[in-house]
């Protein structure tokens, strides 16, 4: 039967790279210096689990270079090598190069095979072995049968098993008809042992026979067919031709060897595993598709069945109904943030080896559940927050002990639930941010002006602003072109945003807020004549309606009010979207004030409606993209309302300022 | 058609063993380590069981010392699943009262013949 193994493929590869996260953690664990023996047994059984499959599933290389891995990892396991640091860093670029191994393979990734094959080498000289052979090829049954043994017509076996070998399994009547398929077999029972029958177990075997097998059969053959029980049987194997003595099986004697007696892996292992299923993302997205079908079709439903009072009961059951299956659809996408913090202990100690710095990282909170989209995307934003605090925050041993601070800083990640919002906080006991330095940048790059008193909350908000970056000199590790507005500009397109906290001397804190989920919004819905729009409540201010003269045209900033002591741009909604408004006198409808990445503007609006929870529909897969929109939604009377994307009507409102200059310039 | 035990913690390992057996019409059962699989055996009866080794809560070892303390399974077949590495595990195995092995890799044949060779 020929079965295709590489359909198992995709579940090795996801166990492997498991796998790989659980060697990771576990060596970052035997680091920290602590003797744990059952770090080591999970690292080990980890490695042979993706040597086993490895091989099984047609990776040779990857089989060859665990190999090699495993071997080490045994020797440390059974305290035959001591566990060094330098060890440690090996065995955690191995995991590194497995990685890189298992994703080619996967999905045709890039390989850097000389990095590979040089922690391959490097290895191979710390097991102080070099096995040319990978250990898939080396086949069980020696090939070394001598010509002689070769041709013969036939063998004598004398076989006399030990009177335990029921209890393995192990039937003679097997073998037989296992070498009755080799050839010509003739079976004598010898029955001297056999006590009376009153003394007889029947668990137990008290015959031996004398086998003839006839036919050209290789010796090998006979050797497989006794391979599992040569400890348990005293077997001699002559060619028929000979001697009796010349050729035999030098078994016997030995008997079965004594176990080693310390099981090798303990029970009651760490690993938590949670019983679960693996279903295909693809199956939850449409599950929760539905559901907000599901949710569109009742909120339609009750809006009609106001004028049925006999419905009323069932429609609010409904309600409750779909809403909690909703919510727990929505749980089904979520996962645990551990996702993106079992990362960092790994990053922590890579950079703090490299730039020579103690740090110890703390987390707490791993459990905490997020969206998965949304932790895929705040993964590259949190890795250069905590890579701040290592590369900024803290200090050299030799600073800090000269500020009276432990040498050994400490970076704390920490996530919790705040009011329908996930918080992931990175606070650091580093040297905190040095406000009139930042002032002073930013004064420098005109990126506000020196009469204008600033809070201090506002200056260090001026970190996230573009073009600001207070690095002294680019590192290698930070400043690699990406600053804290990229950082600020990607938490916001998930719906979320971004604080700084610092105190000079004592650290800082940086606090980034998160939605629960991307498929549902909290939206004010507002209206333009006879189309309605969402608005995400997160970014609004407020809602005002304006006095003429308040009203102002500042060259190169477009129509503007003034708010309080604030010039702020006006954005009609309906130019932009092209409709019919009710009003196009200002004072007479509304301006929604949004905020985003420290931008303010007006939203020309004819009226607020409610506010409610809208189930997010990507217009990119429906439509296309579409300037100021970020989505659509379904409402309860069953039309369809625009989501507004304010960080774009920003952009846009900025470029028409720019248009308005070049316009004035001409 | 026999009723079959399937014990290892790697998943794909198992798929693809229970799909090789059930191909050959054997009805199987997987277990991802030795507690379940023991629970597993108590609660039926199976005329072969193939563990891996190395598990994590109860291992291939004492699994099968535990199996064989039981009744139902005093002369069971019981296959190891080893590496080549662990030449010793093969005799820790048999030591423990497992009938034989099957050395890690295996190709589904491999499987399918050495598993005929010990089911009636």
């Amino acid at each position: 039967m020929a079965i295709d193994v590489s359909q198992f493929l995709q579940t090795f590869y996801e166990e492997s790279f498991e796998g790989l996260d659980i060697m990771e953690s576990g060596l970052l664990n035997l680091d920290g210096g602590s003797e744990n023996s059952e770090s080591i047994n999970d690292i080990f059984r980890a490695a042979h689990s993706i040597k086993g499959g490895s091989g099984t599933f047609g990776l040779n290389a990857v089989a060859s270079f665990t190999h090699v891995l495993e071997s080490l990892l045994d020797e440390m396991r059974d305290g035959r090598r001591q566990i060094t640091k330098e060890g440690v860093n090996l065995l955690l670029e191995s995991v590194d190069c497995l990685r890189e191994m298992l994703k080619a393979s996967q999905g045709g990734d890039e390989l850097d095979a000389q990095r590979i094959a040089d922690v391959h080498g490097r290895l191979e000289a710390m097991w102080g072995k070099k096995e040319a052979a990978s250990p898939v090829a080396t086949a069980s049954g020696a090939d070394n049968e001598s010509a002689a043994s070769e041709a013969n017509s036939g063998w004598d076996i004398k076989f006399s098993p030990f009177a335990y070998i029921l209890k393995t399994g192990n039937e003679p009547a097997r073998m037989f008809r296992e070498l009755g398929e080799l050839g010509e077999l003739t079976v004598t029972v010898n029955t001297d042992k056999v006590p009376d029958f009153s003394e007889m177990d029947p668990d137990e075997c008290f015959l031996s026979w004398d086998l003839k097998l006839e036919g050209n059969v290789k010796r090998s053959a006979i050797d497989d067919v006794f391979s599992w029980i040569e400890e348990d049987c005293d077997l001699k194997i002559t060619p028929i031709a000979s001697k009796p003595d010349t050729a035999s099986q030098p078994a016997a004697a030995s008997g079965p060897t004594a176990a080693p007696t310390s099981a090798s892996a303990r029970s009651g292992g760490a690993t938590a595993e949670a019983a679960s299923i693996r279903v295909g993302i693809d199956k939850v997205d449409s599950v929760i598709n539905l559901v907000g079908e599901l949710v569109i079709t009742q909120s339609m439903l009750s809006t009609t069945g106001e004028a049925y009072p006999a419905l009323q009961a069932g429609l609010a059951q409904l309600e409750r109904n779909t809403r909690e299956l909703q919510e727990q659809v929505m749980r089904m996408r979520m996962l645990p943030v551990s996702f993106v913090f079992n990362r960092f202990p790994r990053l922590v100690h890579d950079i703090s080896q490299k730039l020579g710095k103690q740090i110890e990282l703390k987390m707490s909170g791993e459990q905490t559940e997020l969206d998965k989209t949304v932790i895929e995307k705040v993964t590259d934003p949190l890795v250069h927050l905590i890579r701040n605090s290592l590369d900024h925050g803290i200090e050299m041993p030799e600073d800090r002990r000269a500020a009276g601070k432990p040498a050994t800083g400490t970076v704390w990640l920490d996530a919790y639930h705040k009011g329908g919002n996930i918080i992931i906080e990175v606070k650091d006991d580093g040297k905190g941010i040095d406000k009139s330095v930042v002032l002073a940048k930013a004064i420098e790059r005109g990126l506000v002006d020196a009469s204008v008193h600033l809070e201090d909350e506002q200056i260090l908000d001026l970190i996230f602003q573009p073009g600001f970056s207070t690095a002294k000199e680019v590192s290698d590790l930070s400043g690699r072109g990406v600053g804290m507005d990229v950082v600020r500009r990607n938490i916001q397109s998930l719906g979320g945003g971004v604080e700084i906290r610092s105190k000079e001397g004592e650290g800082s804190t940086i606090t980034v807020r998160l939605p629960l989920t991307l498929a549902i919004l909290d939206g004010q819905t507002v209206e333009v004549g006879t189309e309605n729009y969402i608005v995400p409540l997160v970014s609004i201010v407020e809602s005002t309606q304006i006095k003429p003269e308040m009203l102002n045209y500042v060259a190169g900033k477009g129509e503007t009010f003034m708010l309080r002591d604030e010039y702020i741009p006006v954005i009609r909604l309906y130019e932009i979207f092209d409709s019919k408004p009710r009003h196009t006198d200002i004072t007479k409808g509304l301006l929604v004030v949004v905020e985003s990445d420290g931008k303010k503007i007006g939203l020309f609006v004819d009226d607020l409606l409610g506010q409610q929870q809208v189930v997010i529909k990507s217009l990119e897969t429906n439509y296309k993209k579409v300037d100021g929109i970020s989505g659509a939604t379904i409402l309860g009377d069953g039309s369809v309302a625009l989501i507004l994307d304010i960080p774009g009507l920003i952009r846009l409102s900025q470029q028409n300022c720019n248009t308005d200059r070049l316009k004035m310039s001409a | 058609m026999s009723s079959i035990l399937a014990v290892d913690d790697s998943a794909s390992m198992r798929q693809m063993i229970a799909h090789t057996l059930k191909g050959a019409g054997h009805d199987v059962t997987e277990a991802g380590d030795g507690e379940e699989a023991l629970g597993k055996a108590k609660s039926g009866k199976f005329d072969l069981v193939v563990t891996d080794i190395n598990m994590p809560k109860m291992d291939g070892i004492t699994l099968i010392k535990e199996l064989r303390a039981l009744a139902n399974y005093k002369g069971t077949p019981i296959l190891t699943l080893t590496t080549e590495a662990s030449a010793d595990k093969k005799q820790e195995g048999k030591a423990a009262g497992a009938t034989g092995w099957i050395v890690k890799p295996f190709d589904p044949d491999t499987l399918l013949n050495t598993i005929s060779k010990v089911l009636k």
